[in-house]
């Protein structure tokens, strides 16, 4: 018997092929409305972080290298107010196995795939975490595909992405490249019924416990060499997967007051979806075209609750332009003698301005950087903006407009960062519950949910929903 | 012809055709099709580039397509020279070094 394979009738089947390749029945953890129990979730379907640990040390995962950044931290001095200009450190995430922090989240999915039983692991990225999960499974004798959205209608690639398709094949993965379009994610299905292989999502409870050791780990590092935690995490942002875990591993470690930020890059008015705009942008991850739908309604992603949940944990949004994040790699190079990203430097750049804020005896951390290499580097990615006409200018960062130029800064002082209004993001959110989920009152358990997932307070929660008119259950 | 059976070959096809993406999508995705790359050894005889064929992937997958490339390999390189870069290391150079001479 031929099954239907056409789009709708794939996507018809979603969840039924999802609970089979994730091996989760997300149902038990939800309400019915809006909530659902989270740290439930967390806990019934993760693993606690001590065996995480177990798990990461058998791959050679974590335990990376923490870098202070003496001469940017210097350089940034220069250009602060007198005694502003906190202390830089870098954790150097490169040195994980496939070359970046996704190793973390790899290990977990690719570790419980297999003990389930999984032949392989399937996962749709076009980006680090398809090599980690190639690795891992190299590392664990398990099939690896990779399904990455690469192309546009004439065949142009990102040098970044084609550079990790590389990499994924040099770990015996399958790599399957597909032109522009969310469709990918049909693909992605057909692929998992075909093979009944593991679906090694970002967004399950197992990729983000992989990520709790990073905070955790950097927490421990801070009290053993400085004998106190930092006093900020920069992060950067995308699918808000490494800022959730990292967040989730500073509260493991008891370290409440740091304070976490997202950085991400911006891409305003950048459709990602559009062919034509695809090979516009500069930097295939890390972006505000993640960053932002993700933060507002994180359940878009392949799995039907996200794990990954950024408005429950971040303090502060910023983004920064492409020019910024080109430059703090290059000056990473120059003056630290560290050639990383350029995506995961996101963070750096954002760091840079945070810590001029900042009294000079306090502590930020960028707790990522990833592996540069052919495709994957300043040089290779600015030729291709070139390429596509995209102008390269050295003046102000603030002037860019994403798609039509990219601005280096022209000296360390022009380097800036916005804020994202979060209570802005959080509303959006709130919304896009109500919306999503065709609410129409609210009950208690929903309202807590509520404020819980934006960090916020019942006051905020209540006054946006009086905006949205949706009412709050009475209590029986 | 320009493969035989068991060479490593990359080949083409399309997935969506215009009409039957996802809705939703912009205008300009909407008016081309979903393509899509895969490689693997050629499972036919022989077979010239413009061939359907099937091949077997990398893991063991039975894949059909049109062949398009036979011996694919990776031509992604570190670019083309970027004078707009030159300045930075230089004047963070210059920058920290007069901090050290005013100290």
């Amino acid at each position: 018997m031929n099954k239907d394979n056409s789009f709708d009738a794939v996507m018809a089947r979603k969840s039924e092929i999802m609970k089979k390749s994730v091996g989760i029945d997300y149902s038990i953890f939800e309400s019915g409305n809006i909530a659902f129990d989270y740290e439930r979730m967390m806990k019934e379907t993760g693993y606690t972080l001590a065996e995480i640990e177990e798990i990461q040390k058998e791959t050679t995962v974590g335990n990376t290298p923490l870098y202070e950044l003496r001469n940017i931290t210097e350089l940034a001095r220069k250009f602060a107010p007198k005694g502003k200009g906190a202390r830089i450190f870098i954790k150097d995430e490169a040195s994980n196995p496939s070359g970046s922090f996704k190793a973390r989240r790899a290990a977990t999915a690719v570790y419980h795939a297999k003990r389930l039983g999984y032949k392989g692991v399937i996962a749709a990225t076009s980006g680090n975490y398809g090599a980690a999960v190639a690795s891992q499974a190299a590392m664990r004798g398990m099939k690896c595909i990779i399904v990455q959205e690469c192309y546009d209608s004439k065949g142009k690639g990102q040098p970044e992405i084609i550079e990790k398709a590389r990499k994924c094949e040099a770990y015996g993965a399958e790599v399957i490249q597909l032109s522009v379009g969310p469709e990918l994610f049909y693909s992605f299905l057909l692929l998992l019924e075909e093979t009944g292989f593991f679906n090694a999502s970002l967004y399950t409870p197992f990729g983000i416990a992989g990520v709790e050791t990073l905070g955790y780990e950097l927490s421990m590092e801070f009290r053993a060499k400085e004998g106190r935690d930092p006093d900020v995490c920069v992060v950067t942002n995308a699918g808000g997967g490494n800022l959730t875990g990292t967040a989730r591993g500073f509260i493991k470690a008891g370290a409440m007051d740091t304070q976490i930020v997202a950085a991400s890059v911006s891409l305003e008015g950048l459709h990602m979806a559009s062919d034509t705009q695809f090979n516009k942008k500069s930097f295939t991850t890390g972006h505000t075209g993640f960053g932002i739908p993700f933060a507002t309604w994180p359940d878009r992603s392949d799995v039907p609750r996200s794990a990954a949940r950024p408005l429950r944990y971040l303090d502060r949004y910023v983004t920064v332009n492409q020019g910024s994040v080109f430059y703090m790699t290059e000056l990473l190079a120059q003056i630290e003698g560290l050639e990383r990203g350029p995506a995961g430097n996101t963070a750096l750049a954002a760091a840079f301005k945070v810590a001029q804020e900042l009294d000079q005896d306090k502590i930020v951390v960028v707790q990522e950087t990833e592996y540069t290499g052919a495709g994957k580097h300043i040089m290779p990615q600015l030729t291709f903006a070139k390429e596509n006409g995209i102008k390269i200018l050295v003046g102000n960062p603030a002037d860019e407009v994403p798609g039509e130029t990219i601005i280096l800064p022209k000296d360390p002082s022009y380097l800036c960062i916005s804020d994202l209004d979060i209570e802005h993001t959080k509303k959006s959110y709130i919304r896009n519950c109500i919306k999503n989920n065709n609410i129409e009152i609210v009950s208690r358990e929903d309202l807590d949910f509520l404020i819980a997932d934006t960090k916020s307070d019942e006051k905020f929660v209540l006054k946006v929903l009086e905006e949205l008119e949706i009412p709050v259950k009475k209590e029986a | 012809m320009n493969a035989k059976k068991g060479d490593w070959v990359r080949i083409h096809k399309i997935v969506l055709k215009v009409g039957e993406r996802a809705p939703n999508i912009p205008e300009d995705t909407q008016s081309v099709p979903l393509e899509m790359w895969d490689k693997g050894f050629l499972l036919n005889d022989n077979a010239n580039i413009g061939d359907t064929v099937k091949v077997e992937t990398y893991i063991g997958r039975e894949v059909e397509g049109t062949l398009i490339e036979v011996n694919p390999y990776w031509d992604h390189d570190y670019g083309k020279a970027v004078p707009e870069l030159l300045y930075i290391g230089r004047q963070a150079r210059e920058l920290l070094e007069e901090g050290v001479k005013h100290e």
